[in-house]
Order: structure tokens, then sequence, then C-alpha cells
């Protein structure tokens, strides 16, 4: 071969990628950066939002101080008793179904969930793991009065509202198996467990303010180099090579719902500094809360609340911490929302 | 089209399609080596690229190209420390590498002769299934997939592969003999393994079935 080919080519790759550095440049300069406006709706008007109202049991349990494995004062969380120890008999068996529903909610609750997800998805380790909204530590704190439906809810009315909104579905009816077999689990984890007392680890932790406003576009950064590796470049997850939903959607269609606890920019920030990327939490403060407006500034199932008006549902049910109902790219959240619950349980693989 | 660009492109276009024309395809690189300098693939992953679990030979056949193609990178670079694979990987080019890529990840995985799950350790199991949240360790499983079938291009399957393979492969991110992989995310985890929790998670990746009814149906 002549030795001025591989020369040639050379120049020739120098010139196409001068080219594409260029074009590059002029596609950075133009990309447009949504941010949020500022803090919109400035505060919560009591009892207009799914904030708690003050001396109520929280949504958002975790005090920022006493919460995690780690806390200042050395104080260990709880440990829930061990997988093996689960009696043999008629209460185990129930308290493993109860774990199966938990951590294959499609499998074994498919009619009642409405998008991809798994409960576990956001209470890892099958709802063990402190600072990761774990069972233990929710079980001995119901009933409570509950801002988001303002009445005193019991767990299995506290269970429903994870069916309704993070899992975009239809809740169980009390009485039902599904609910009966959450609960038995959630007691035998919180086996030996004090009743009536914040348990550190409950929860989220509890991020302070961010110095800077969360940023969309610094968002995307965060989520393409941390993220996308597991929950794909568009956001909706990976399936195994045996169909099994492998990394759950962030956004859109199989994803939780405008009414869910993560689509608030504060809870989903919480969750993910403690928790995200999956075991490697390396994340600044500001960069999960960067992160968490990025993921929530995209469309996502329907409000199962929404009144009809994007504007009425945002100002009745969505306090400072929703993008529901903002601009971003154009696209005014909310209104494109697919209904609620509609969306069929996960195709058969 | 601006005249000087279209002479560019087209100049481009001759002098990749020569080079393309004189370079051993994917397959003929596996099956025939390159000449002295490197031997044929299949020598010692098996001619249907299903690897040799017993000399830890790894399987190669339906494995994600970007993966195979990042291995075959830092055996060159040294990155990843392995005397067999390294010459092997310098007396392939860049492209010969992702051909060579290409070619293994799209051949059928092998049928397996099912391994007895029985003596499969405990801790193994519990560790593949279930990770050790109080060290952070997630599940094996979480990232590839159920029983170690693989997620995507960028999370091998483990399922059916080498034994001893799988060990030696840990033990390597535990004494960095090996590049910790997208976002470093082995090297964290095997900082997080013991000596004695290799050889049971090997142990049960190497008896799942590496073929799934299901594979394909969601590309
Ligand atoms: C999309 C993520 C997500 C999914 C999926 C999800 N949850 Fe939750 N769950 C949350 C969030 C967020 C909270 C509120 C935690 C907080 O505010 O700190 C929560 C709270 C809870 C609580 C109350 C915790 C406490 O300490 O008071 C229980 C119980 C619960 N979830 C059970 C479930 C069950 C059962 C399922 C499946 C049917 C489920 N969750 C699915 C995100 C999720
Ligand atoms: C190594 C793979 C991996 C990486 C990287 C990763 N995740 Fe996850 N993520 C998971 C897995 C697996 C789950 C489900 C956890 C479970 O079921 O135990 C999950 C669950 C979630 C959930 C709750 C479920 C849902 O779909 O809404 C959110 C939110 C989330 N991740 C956000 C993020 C963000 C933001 C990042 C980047 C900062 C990130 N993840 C990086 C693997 C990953």
């Amino acid at each position: 071969m002549s030795s001025r080919i591989p020369l040639l080519t050379v120049a020739v790759s120098f010139f196409l990628l001068a080219g594409v550095l260029v074009w590059i440049a002029t596609q950075e300069r133009g990309r447009p950066s949504p941010e949020p406006r500022a803090t919109a709706q400035a505060s919560d008007a009591p009892g207009t939002s799914d904030e708690r109202p003050a001396g109520s049991a929280p949504d958002e349990p975790a005090s920022t101080t006493s919460a995690g494995p780690t806390a200042d004062d050395g104080s260990q969380p709880f440990t829930p008793p061990p997988r093996d120890a689960l009696p043999d008999d008629e209460f185990g068996a129930m308290v493993r179904k109860g774990e199966q529903v938990f951590t294959n909610t499609q499998e074994h609750a498919g009619q009642f969930v409405g998008n991809d997800l798994q409960c576990a998805n956001c209470h890892l380790d099958a709802g063990r793991l402190a600072d990761s909204a774990p069972l233990w530590a929710a079980w001995g704190e119901y009933p409570a009065f509950r801002g988001k439906n303002k009445h005193v809810n019991d767990f299995a009315e506290r269970i429903q509202g994870c069916f309704r909104y993070s899992m975009n579905g239809t809740p169980p009816p009390r009485g039902h198996d599904v609910l009966l077999a959450l609960q038995a689990y959630s007691y035998w984890l919180a086996s030996g467990a004090p009743v009536g007392e914040s348990l550190p680890g409950r929860g989220y932790p509890e991020l302070d303010e961010p110095e800077q406003s969360p940023s969309y576009a610094r968002g995307q950064d965060v989520f393409e180099s941390h993220c996308a590796l597991c929950h794909g470049d568009d956001g909706q997850g990976q399936r195994a090579a045996d169909g099994e939903i492998a990394f759950p959607p962030l956004w859109g269609l199989r994803s939780y719902n405008w009414g869910a606890g993560m689509h608030r920019v504060n809870t989903a920030a919480a969750f993910i500094k403690a928790n995200m990327p999956l075991g490697a939490t390396t994340l600044s403060d500001q960069q999960a809360w960067d992160v968490a407006r990025f993921i929530n500034s995209h469309e996502r199932p329907q409000d199962p609340r929404f009144t009809g008006s994007v504007e009425e549902t945002a100002e009745r049910f969505h306090g400072q911490y929703s993008t529901y109902g903002q601009t971003v790219d154009g696209r005014r959240l909310g209104a494109n929302a697919p209904p609620a619950g509609t969306a069929p349980a996960s195709p058969s693989p | 089209m601006h005249g000087f660009t279209h002479w560019l492109l087209t100049a481009a276009m001759i002098a990749t399609g020569s080079a393309a024309a004189a370079q051993p395809s994917g397959q003929t690189i596996a099956n025939e080596g390159l000449g002295s300098d490197a031997a044929p693939c299949t020598s010692c992953h098996g001619a249907d690229g299903g690897g040799n679990p017993a000399a830890g030979f790894p399987r190669l056949a339906g494995i994600g190209a970007p993966y195979l193609a990042d291995q075959l990178d830092a055996f060159a670079s040294g990155a990843r420390d392995n005397a067999v694979m390294k010459p092997i990987a310098q007396a392939l080019s860049d492209d010969q590498r992702r051909a060579v890529a290409e070619y293994y990840s799209g051949l059928p995985v092998p049928e397996q002769d099912s391994t007895d799950t029985d003596d499969i350790p405990a801790a193994g199991v519990e560790l593949a299934e279930h990770g050790r949240w109080s060290d952070g360790l997630p599940a094996c499983v979480q990232c590839h997939g159920p029983a170690g079938v693989g997620v995507g291009e960028r999370f091998p399957p483990l399922a059916g592969q080498s034994a001893t393979y799988i060990e030696n492969q840990l033990r390597a991110w535990r004494n960095g003999k090996r590049p910790g992989g997208p976002m470093g995310l082995m090297a964290g985890v095997a900082a997080k393994l013991e000596e004695a929790d290799l050889a049971p998670v090997a142990r049960y990746f190497a008896a799942q079935s590496p073929t799934t009814d299901e594979a394909d149906d969601h590309e």
C-alpha cells in the first residue's frame, strides 16, 4: 500500500475533527438553560400543598441531624432481623409474601401497579436500609396525621398512597392480601423496635438548602456522567437480557407520577444523595440537588388529583419544591402528562 | 455542497475504504489470528466463543462489544495486567480490536450443560442476590441482571462464566491489576469484598445457565 494513503487519512481526519469541534462549540453556545423559575411559589401556604403542617406526623420524617447510620452521637441504626430468622409457619409465609410483593411488585401485585417500578427501587435492600426510608422505621410511626390528605392514616392507608402515586397504580382495597402481606413484612422487620419514636435512619436524610439554586443544565451534566450508564441516556432504564427491568426509569410514562413524593426536588435530592449512584454514593449536596432538579423536569404520568387544569392542580397540591406547572425547554410540565394510573402493568417480557 | 468539503469527504471515503479492504475481518482474526503476531482467539476461547471454564478462559460469545473493546484496549496498554493477552491485543490495531469485539458480541451464547446448583455456598447466594448493605455493597444481580444474565452492553453477563475466571477478576480488582470499569464501579465493589467472599460468589454465577429464553426480546 502506498505510504501516501495513511498520510492523506491523517490530514483528512484532522480537517474533519476541526470541523466537528467548531460545530460542537456553536451547539454549546446555543444550548438553552431552562433554569427553575427561582422558587416560583415562594412558600407553601398551609394546607395547600403536600407539605406537612407543623406539629403533625412527618412525611419527611428524618431530622437532619439524628438520622443515618453515621449519626454524630455514634448511635447505630436499628437492625432488623436477618432474612433467615423468618419463622416457618403461617405468619412466616405471610411475611415472605410481603417481602416478595415489596421486591417484585410487578409480579406479585401487578394488577395494582401502573408503571415499571418496584417498592424496593426507592426503599433499598428490600426496605431494610437505613436512610432509604426503611420499613422498620415506618411501622411504629402510624397511625399518623398526613398533610397530604389531611387526616389520620393508618399504615395500610399509607401503603395505599404508595400504590397510587409512586407506583402510579390503583391501590389494593382495604383488607386485601397484598396490604396484609406488606404490613406483616413491615411489622416483622420492626421486631423489637420502639413504637411512636422516630428512629435514626428513618426516611431520607434531609439536605440543607443548596448554595446555588438547583440547575437543570448542571443537573444534566451530573446525569450524563453519573446516572445514564445505568438509567439509560434517555432516563428510561434498562432491561436485563431475560427481559426483567434491571434499572428503573426516572421519568416518562413508566415512572412515578406527578403526585409521588419522589417528584419533589428536595425529596429526590435527599434520596439520591444517600442512595445513588447505586453502591457509589459520592455526589456532593449541590450535585444531588441539581440532578434531582433535572430528572424531575421531565414529563411523567399526571397527578391523580388532577383537577382538569395544570394551574389549579399546581396551586392546590404542589409546593415550592415541585416543578409541576413550570415551563422547561418551552414545555409546561404536567400539560402533556399521560393520565395517571392507566398504564397497563409491565408488558410481559 | 461546498466544493472543498465535498472533496474532503470523497478523499476520506477513498482513504478509509482502501484501508478497510486490507483489514482482516473480526471473524478472520478470531479464527486465524494475525500470523505469528497473534494466535487465533479460538485456540483458548473455543471454536464457538464459549470459553474453557475448566482452564479459566472466559466466554466471549454474546458479550457487549463496547465492553470487549475496552478490555482489549486495557490489555494493550497494560492497565489490565495479563501476560497472555497483552501481546495479542498489542498486535491488533484499534480497528481490529473493535472488529473482533463486534464479531464476538454477535455470536449466539452456546448452550452449556447445566451445572449442579445444589452445592453453591450459601454465602455466595446471599452476596449475589442480596449484597451486603451493612458495607454499602449492592447485590451483584442488581447490575448484572437476575442470575447474572447481563444488562445492556456495559454490564457483562456472569451466568455460566468460568468460576476460576470470575474469582481471578475479583482478585485483580482488589489488587489494582484491572481498571475499575465505568465510573470505577467494580473497583468500589471489590474494595468492599473480603478474600473469603470471592470463591463462593464466583461459584454462584458459574452455576447459572447462560442462556435465557427471552434474550433479544427487549432490544
Ligand atoms: C418512586 C419511589 C418510591 C416507590 C416506588 C415507593 N415508595 Fe414508598 N416512599 C417513597 C418516598 C419518597 C417516601 C417518603 C419518604 C420521606 O418523605 O422521607 C415513601 C414513604 C413510604 C412509607 C412511609 C415511610 C415512613 O417512614 O413514614 C412506606 C411505608 C412506604 N413508602 C412503602 C412503600 C411501598 C409498600 C411501596 C410499593 C407499593 C413503595 N413505598 C414504593 C418513595 C417510593
Ligand atoms: C450502577 C447503576 C446505577 C447508577 C449509576 C445510578 N443508579 Fe439509580 N438506581 C439503580 C438501581 C439498581 C435502582 C433500583 C434500586 C433497587 O431496586 O435496589 C435505582 C433507583 C433509582 C431511583 C428510584 C427509582 C426510580 O426509577 O425513580 C432514582 C430516583 C434513581 N435511581 C436516581 C439516580 C440518579 C439521579 C443517579 C445519578 C446520580 C443514579 N440513579 C445512578 C442503579 C443506578
